[in-house]
């Protein structure tokens, strides 16, 4: 039964881990940037759904609201930071510093800024489902309708994602431009305005990861760094370019976290979560699921 | 309605690449510029393409200038820069990179009916129409290369070494097939070959070029026979 009880934890967290991973694949893969930024875009998106579930009453709408926010700040940072970045960042080791640099800058200021308008303390969520967990007989489930919510939320948005990719021409653009930067411009493909695009996306399902998972805790500033921190592992162990590797990787991070809590001990959270970390980059730096031999530059 | 080139001079990182290079191409013609390993061939046409800003001088096209615009804008207008090394996307499957130039046309039965034109010309790309273009031979990519550019509606071509690495036969139907899209298309073609003599062969105008600088310009046809440009460039 722990077992069972284990991997229903298991797939809660892994779901919400495997949004944040996809949300950092999303950029990553279309402009090689790994955007530390995106905790602080997940926070402030879930701040506006916040206030938005504060005036309204209804999650769904801050659910929303905070998926557009996270689109808007995403699209935001893309077009009026990175591009110019990257126009001035040409060439040289400067290319590999300044976008991490510039990311974990624009982390700082985003929190700083959230902090200053809605302080430190937490703030809560009511989540739309009660919390508590399913019963069988007179066992109750670590396991309850917000976790089947999270599932369903997260498992409609990968699927959505994996229709914009594979069915539509936005996804074709999508993908040409991230393989392809250069034959995407010269077939005609404006690759500039599909990155903005790709920002928007990853905003979109950091804002979402950003919501569900406070409706599990808590709000404060720096409520998505650990967020972050699994959400990136999750994003190496699926091999960093592959959305469908950025999902197995949340889960399977997901799964490892709560059994090592479960037959360990409480304190295994960041041991599991960086062991698997050294490892795959030690065993596989490839990823676990990248159909590639090695990591594309 | 011509290709014009003056005086253009393009750095590649520290080192001057192409040094005033001035040429024309008349509407319909085939050039080729020729030359060996580090001339500055492809630098010349990556600036053509707008992948790369040039230092000075002038390049227009129909009496527009084509210097410091976005490669993307310049392919919307026709100008189609085949990259070298099978310029296709291995992931994406053939029928995707046929389609990538489709995604901004308007006008969706035409690119509908321009796919169509490309499978008639490269029936092989038809064959092989859901593998992945890392799955296909050498010859295979540089059909779909091609085929991608004329997918977008092409008045200049600019195909910069499309023989390299292939067989002798392969090269021989490429390049057959670029001359034929020449005539029936009416297309304006610059084609970059260190292959000189395959290449003179198929074109109207021959241009040498020789760390940076132009050499000769000349027709094809007198290219061919000039003995100096035989022991440098043809191997004989």
């Amino acid at each position: 039964m722990k077992l069972f009880d284990t991997f229903l934890t298991g797939l809660s967290t892994g779901s919400i881990y495997s949004l944040m991973s996809i949300a950092l694949v999303l950029v990553w893969r279309s402009t090689r940037v790994i955007n530390f930024a995106q905790a602080g875009q997940a926070v402030l998106s879930t701040y506006v759904g916040y206030e938005i579930i504060v005036r309204t009453n209804s999650f769904w709408f801050g659910l929303i609201a905070a998926m557009i926010a996270g689109a808007a700040i995403g699209a935001l940072i893309d077009f009026f930071f990175m591009r110019a970045l990257f126009k001035r960042v040409k060439s040289g080791p400067i290319v590999l510093v300044a976008p991490v640099v510039a990311t974990l800058g624009l982390l700082g200021i985003i929190q700083a800024i959230t902090g200053f308008i809605w302080g430190l303390d937490n703030k809560s969520i009511t989540p739309p489902v009660t919390t508590g967990g399913f019963t069988i007989g007179d066992r109750t489930l670590p396991f309850g309708p917000l976790n089947l919510l999270i599932v369903v939320a997260v498992t409609v948005s990968l699927l959505i994602l994996a229709i914009i990719f594979q069915r539509t021409n936005i996804g074709l653009s999508l993908r040409a431009s991230a393989f392809s930067p250069e034959i995407s411009k010269l077939s005609g493909i404006k690759v500039d305005a599909i990155r903005t695009f790709g920002w928007a996306l990853s905003g979109a399902a950091g804002g979402l990861a950003g919501i569900l998972f406070v409706s599990n805790s808590a709000l404060n500033p720096n409520a998505m760094d650990v967020l972050l921190v699994f959400g990136f592992v999750s994003a190496v162990i699926g091999g960093l370019d592959s959305l469908i590797g950025a999902v197995a990787g949340g889960f399977v991070l997901g799964m490892a976290i709560n059994f090592a809590v479960a037959y360990i001990d409480t304190q295994m959270i960041f041991p599991t979560t960086f062991l698997i970390l050294i490892l795959v980059l030690l065993l596989k730096p490839s990823g676990l699921f990248s159909r590639s031999k090695g990591r594309r530059d | 309605m011509t290709l014009v080139v003056n005086d253009l001079t393009v750095d590649h990182g520290s080192i001057r690449a192409v040094s005033s290079v001035s040429f024309t191409v008349p509407t319909g013609q085939l050039a080729t510029i020729i030359g060996a390993n580090g001339a500055g061939k492809t630098t010349l046409l990556r600036a053509l393409s707008g992948l790369i800003q040039p230092k000075s001088g002038s390049a227009t096209w129909q009496s527009n200038s084509i210097l410091n615009q976005p490669p993307e804008r310049l392919a919307r207008a026709g100008i189609l820069h085949v990259a070298d090394g099978k310029s296709v996307i291995a992931e994406l499957s053939v029928k995707e990179n046929l389609s990538l130039p489709t995604l901004w046309q308007r006008d969706k039965k035409s690119a509908k009916s321009s796919l169509d034109s490309v499978f008639q010309i490269f029936p092989r790309l038809a064959e092989r129409i859901n593998q992945n273009a890392g799955t296909l031979s050498g010859g295979e990519r540089q059909m779909l290369a091609i085929g991608r550019a004329i997918v977008a509606k092409p008045k200049l071509l600019l195909l910069d070494e499309p023989s390299l690495g292939l067989a002798p036969l392969i090269v021989e139907q490429i390049f057959q097939t670029i001359k034929r899209l020449q005539t029936e298309m009416k297309l304006t073609v610059v084609l970059v070959e260190q292959n000189a003599m395959s290449a003179l062969k198929i074109a109207d105008e021959g241009i040498v070029l020789n760390l940076g600088k132009v050499v000769a310009v000349d027709s094809a046809q007198k290219l061919l026979n000039d003995p100096a440009v035989k022991a440098a460039y043809l191997g004989f």
